[in-house]
């Protein structure tokens, strides 16, 4: 028996593992100390607690403990990364290089820096998503501090030439942060490989729970330090203040624990299951992949279905959870502007659905969705006229809209 | 954002979903909107000799709220005269569907719909095109 609604919306947000939560329990109520209170046993447990955590968050992407700052999510933990890094690196420079496509919390907060006056170059993708090394490298300046590029795309799921940046950052001396929000947990990352100096990864993206999150800064070749956004008690090596939220990191580290052990054969089921969703609707008429096909994460497929507008069809398929990069379904009425950087054009960018399969994802739910998607759009297309249109061999382009 | 009950009615049982014979000179078609806005709907109505709407049918592009106003208008359309008609006021669409703020522009589509498809009736029958106000979205 399937339980509705099915949700397919991982990328967006993920269900604790019961483990997870079954490990951060004894914290709210037992063990509730706090761990920066050294004189009695309930901050000592709490302490331990994080301690063994915090290895676990490190090993997860090959870094030391001490190179864990904890923060309150990604988006924290990218704010921190470019704001700390511009103020901590002044005076070497003030460029920034980061790419169009970057999650808000990259891109806001570079519009934040250039109102204190950084330069920042906004990198175009191509069709499929994917950022050129070439590109990169002519970008960078004598004034280059930091390059800034998301390991994985949370709309497409498309993974960047991750390991060559880095590389190629480490030979020009330029500092290399990644946004690995939605790759950790899901493909390995490794930050020595991976040339990475800065990295920025959350709990909720990996079956942990909301609001706690970790920035990696380097300590080796070269030590990195970054400016505290967050001034107080002066936690995390000053880095960081602010109480730590220890039961987030108890569930944070088994969800990286959980993770490091079950990654490779869970990534290798989930390729199953999103390519057995992925075929079975791509094989509808004028239904396209977004993004690259094969440099992407196992659990991800945006697709558009042409003709059919984003929000009227998840509107059809209710017992479905999942995303879609309509306007309508944004509060600024604007198409998701990482299909818009794909060049595609507006009605494939109102008709894209992004699924995000999970742990939890069962054969029978995408069976169901299968079925679900399929009904769905073809009823929407008899009601579309744009459908119609097409079917008869007009050129939509041919025609002339009327002023909206 | 939870959608009206009245609202996922219209879009599971949509009315009046169809087309008519474009080139019958009793038939005006409206095409509104554009999909780089992700809202286009096309209404089209079939006028009596004596002026009545007898018949309507709609096609849209769009979210459930899109549909759901030019489901609803093709549904006030039929057996109103093209004066009443003109009448139709898009608050009254919004009021029926309870469409929250973010969505109202989908009822100014439908309402810019109906005028479109009678202009185009009236065109076609070798009346002057009124003058409507140009709906601000």
């Amino acid at each position: 028996m399937i339980k509705l609604p099915i949700y397919l919306d991982n990328n967006s947000t993920t269900k604790c593992d019961p483990r997870v939560f079954a490990e951060m329990t004894p914290f709210f109520l037992e063990d509730f100390g706090n761990a920066a209170s050294k004189s009695h046993a309930f901050g000592w447990k709490a302490e331990e607690a994080v301690d063994y955590a915090r290895e676990q968050i490190a090993k997860i992407i090959g870094a030391n403990s001490k190179e864990i700052i904890i923060t309150s999510g990604a988006t924290e933990s990218n704010n921190l990364a470019l704001k700390g890094v511009f103020e901590m690196y002044a005076a070497k420079g003030n460029h920034f290089i980061t790419v169009s496509t970057e999650h808000k919390a990259i891109l806001d907060a570079c519009k934040h820096l250039e109102k204190l006056g950084a330069e920042v170059t906004y990198l175009p993708v191509g069709e499929d998503g994917m950022i050129q090394v070439s590109q990169i490298k002519e970008a960078i300046k004598p004034n280059t501090v930091l390059v800034s590029v998301m390991y994985a795309n949370n709309e497409l799921g498309v993974i960047q030439p991750v390991r060559e940046i880095g590389a190629l950052c480490k030979e020009h001396g330029v500092l290399f942060h990644t946004d690995a929000t939605q790759a950790v947990g899901k493909i390995p990352v490794d930050v020595l490989a991976d040339h990475i100096d800065l990295l920025s990864f959350t709990a909720h993206k990996m079956y942990g729970p909301k609001g706690v999150g970790a920035l990696y800064v380097r300590r080796k070749n070269p030590r990195v330090k970054v400016t505290a956004q967050m001034d107080g008690g002066g936690h995390e090596r000053g880095m960081r203040s602010g109480t730590l939220n220890v039961t987030g990191i108890v569930g944070f580290g088994k969800a990286c624990e959980i993770a490091m052990q079950e990654m490779e054969s869970e990534g290798a089921r989930l390729r199953i299951l999103r390519d057995k969703l992925e075929n079975a609707l791509l094989q509808m008429e004028e239904a396209y992949l977004n993004g690259h096909k094969e440099h992407r994460l196992p659990n991800t497929t945006n697709i558009s279905f042409k003709y059919v507008e984003g929000e009227g069809l998840m509107m059809g398929i209710k017992d479905v959870a999942v995303s879609s990069g309509s306007a309508c379904t944004s509060a600024s009425l604007e198409p998701s502007y990482v299909l818009k950087n794909l060049g595609l054009d507006d009605e494939l960018a109102h008709s894209s659905i992004r699924f995000g399969l999970s742990r939890f994802t069962t054969e029978e739910e995408i069976d169901f969705t299968i079925q679900c998607v399929t009904n769905a759009v073809n009823k929407l297309r008899d009601m579309s006229p744009l459908w119609e249109m097409f079917k008869e061999g007009i050129d939509l382009k041919s025609i002339e809209w009327s002023e909206h | 954002m939870a959608y009206s009950e009245k609202v996922i009615d219209h879009y599971t049982n949509p009315r009046n979903i169809g087309t008519l014979d474009k080139a019958s000179s009793q038939v005006g078609t409206g095409l509104v909107g554009a999909p780089e806005c992700g809202d286009v709907m096309r209404l089209q109505i079939q006028v009596g000799e004596n002026g009545i709407i007898e018949e309507a049918k709609f096609k849209t592009f769009g979210c459930g709220s899109a549909i759901a106003s030019s489901s609803l208008a093709t549904e006030w359309l039929k057996g109103k005269t093209i004066d009443q008609a003109l009448e139709i006021d898009n608050m009254e669409i919004v009021e029926e569907l309870a469409l929250p703020p973010v969505k109202i522009h989908c009822s100014v589509l439908a309402e810019d719909a109906i005028k479109a498809a009678i202009n185009d009736y009236r065109v076609k029958n070798g009346l002057e095109p009124l003058e409507l106000e140009k709906s601000h979205h």
